[in-house]
């Protein structure tokens, strides 16, 4: 037997494999009762609440915690890049605590033991509390980007702008910082997309009925509603969690693609 | 007497325990030409990066313009706008446009308004013949072209003196003399100059002082023409027997 001919045989065979097994697949399962679990009828009128109070939601406690934490992000990783040893330890620190920790415990620190313990309460109730904490945990993760960031910007930059006589601020904000945020832009907009499943978070810290982020309503229709007793509202999220995801992790992709050809 | 625009006494250089200067003594007088050769890793890089404080001494004095840089109570800042530096890699800033290269320092440095600072920046471009690159970005120039928009950028700070490190090493070949003509014309206009080179032709036909350095020391100087036609030196011999 040709050479050519063994291949194609030895693929055909693969694809017939694939075939018998989807087939199996679909004649064992009931999807009558799969339907009615995760499709229930009824859905429809779960939309609404789901994208006008659970997205929207989302979008704002993951675009607040972003600028929040990219701010902290920067100063931690300059702290890092110090002369002063001691801004350094405590950015080391800082930094190796909050991502030791997961996002979760920090979140319930946030909500329930920080305003006991300090008399203090973050603005917007528990979820504002939850918000915070996925502040510090945001602002730890990107720090450790931004500082790769300032780094990859090559030494002759800074050096060509302090010849000029730009003094280390200056240098920092018109010559270092915009050619390192060049650079980390595929990273970030990944930190991005991590941010918003992790808003999913707060929906553990319960939150008053308009400032619900999208798994905590759908949460709510998990046991009313129409669609109750069923996983439909888990079905409709996760189809709106990757409306919203996939389209930026495809984003990512491109920069980075870009980023490469342009090296 | 005239102070000198830079005075180098006894430098020493080293960088963790390789000692790269090892006692320089030289100086460049207002509106000179000088021009260091030597072979790679003989320190002449480092020592025109002493100059404006680019590598910290590690002892040693320089005075530029009489003011001690070594000092730490000097405004270092202050003292750099008035020593430009071109570098062999250009360190042309690639998130802004040409204009905004030469703009930038002016703006922050020298507090000059918007308009003066382009009007300047816009002469200093004509100058070096790019006046309508204004509005590219570094990356879309050639390296020669790119060098010639650093020479600008550095003029653009009205320094009393230019320092080039190896200016043309990046350049290919025939683009080599586009920045040369540039800094022949300069030279001509009675700039104060310090270009660590390989290029021979230039420091014989524009340099006032040569100076040969290698293993960290100046192993001799001396008028252009009279060191390269007649080296006193071995080593001075050996190093032009191989670059001439």
């Amino acid at each position: 037997m040709k050479r050519s001919t063994k291949r194609r045989l030895r693929q055909g065979g693969l694809y017939a494999v694939l075939a018998a097994i989807v087939v199996l697949l679909a004649l064992a399962v009931d999807w009558a009762n799969v339907r009615a679990n995760f499709w229930a009828d009824g859905l429809g009128s779960n939309w609404h609440d789901l994208i006008v109070t659970g997205v929207k939601n989302t979008a704002i406690y993951t675009i607040i915690a972003f600028a929040l934490g990219l701010a902290l992000a920067l100063l931690l990783a300059l702290m890092k890049l110090s002369d002063v040893v001691a801004y350094r330890w405590i950015a080391t620190a800082y930094i190796e605590l909050f991502r030791g920790l997961p996002a979760l415990i920090t979140i319930l620190f946030m909500a329930f033991a920080v305003p006991i313990a300090f008399q203090w309460r973050p603005p917007g109730g528990t979820a504002g509390a939850g918000v915070v904490g996925l502040v510090l945990v945001a602002g730890a993760y990107m720090a450790e980007t931004l500082r790769a960031g300032l780094q990859a910007v090559p030494k002759g930059q800074a050096e060509a702008a302090r010849s000029l006589g730009m003094g280390p601020a200056h240098t920092l904000i018109h010559i270092i910082i915009p050619q390192a945020f060049r650079i980390i832009i595929p990273p970030l907009t990944n930190e991005f997309v991590l941010l918003i499943k992790d808003t999913s978070l707060l929906s553990i810290v319960g939150a008053a009925v308009g400032q619900r982020e999208l798994t905590n309503v759908t949460r709510d229709f998990l046991s009313s509603g129409d669609t109750a007793g069923t996983a439909t509202s888990l079905m409709q999220a996760a189809l709106l969690y990757l409306i919203i995801t996939l389209p930026l992790t495809r984003l990512v992709a491109w920069l980075e693609k870009r980023q490469q050809r342009a090296r | 007497m005239t102070t000198a625009a830079i005075h180098v006494s006894d430098l020493h250089k080293s960088f963790g325990k390789n000692e790269v200067l090892k006692g320089i003594d030289f100086h460049v007088d207002p509106g000179q030409v000088v021009c260091v050769i030597g072979p790679s890793g003989s320190g002449k890089s480092t020592l025109l990066r002493c100059v404006n404080r680019l590598e910290e001494p590690s002892s040693g004095q320089i005075l530029v313009e009489g003011i001690d840089i070594t000092d730490p109570e000097t405004d270092l800042d202050d003292v750099r706008t008035r020593i430009g530096m071109v570098f062999q890699q250009f360190n042309l800033f690639p998130h802004m446009t040409v204009l905004q290269n030469l703009c930038i320092a002016q703006r922050t440095v020298k507090r000059r308004s918007k308009k003066q600072a382009i009007e300047i920046a816009r002469a200093n471009l004509e100058k070096v013949g790019l006046a309508e690159k204004e509005s590219a970005y570094p990356a879309h120039l050639s390296g020669g072209q790119q060098q010639r928009v650093a020479i600008a950028r550095a003029l653009s700070m009205d320094p009393d003196m230019m320092l080039f490190d190896e200016p043309t090493s990046a350049l290919d070949p025939e683009l080599v003399g586009d920045v040369l003509e540039i800094m022949k014309q300069l030279a001509a206009e009675g700039m104060t100059m310090m270009v660590v080179t390989h290029e021979m032709g230039f420091a014989r036909e524009v340099g006032d002082k040569l100076v040969f350095m290698d293993g960290g020391v100046i192993v001799e100087e001396g008028d252009p023409r009279v060191v390269l036609a007649d080296p006193k030196h071995e080593r001075t011999k050996a190093f032009l027997a191989k670059v001439l």
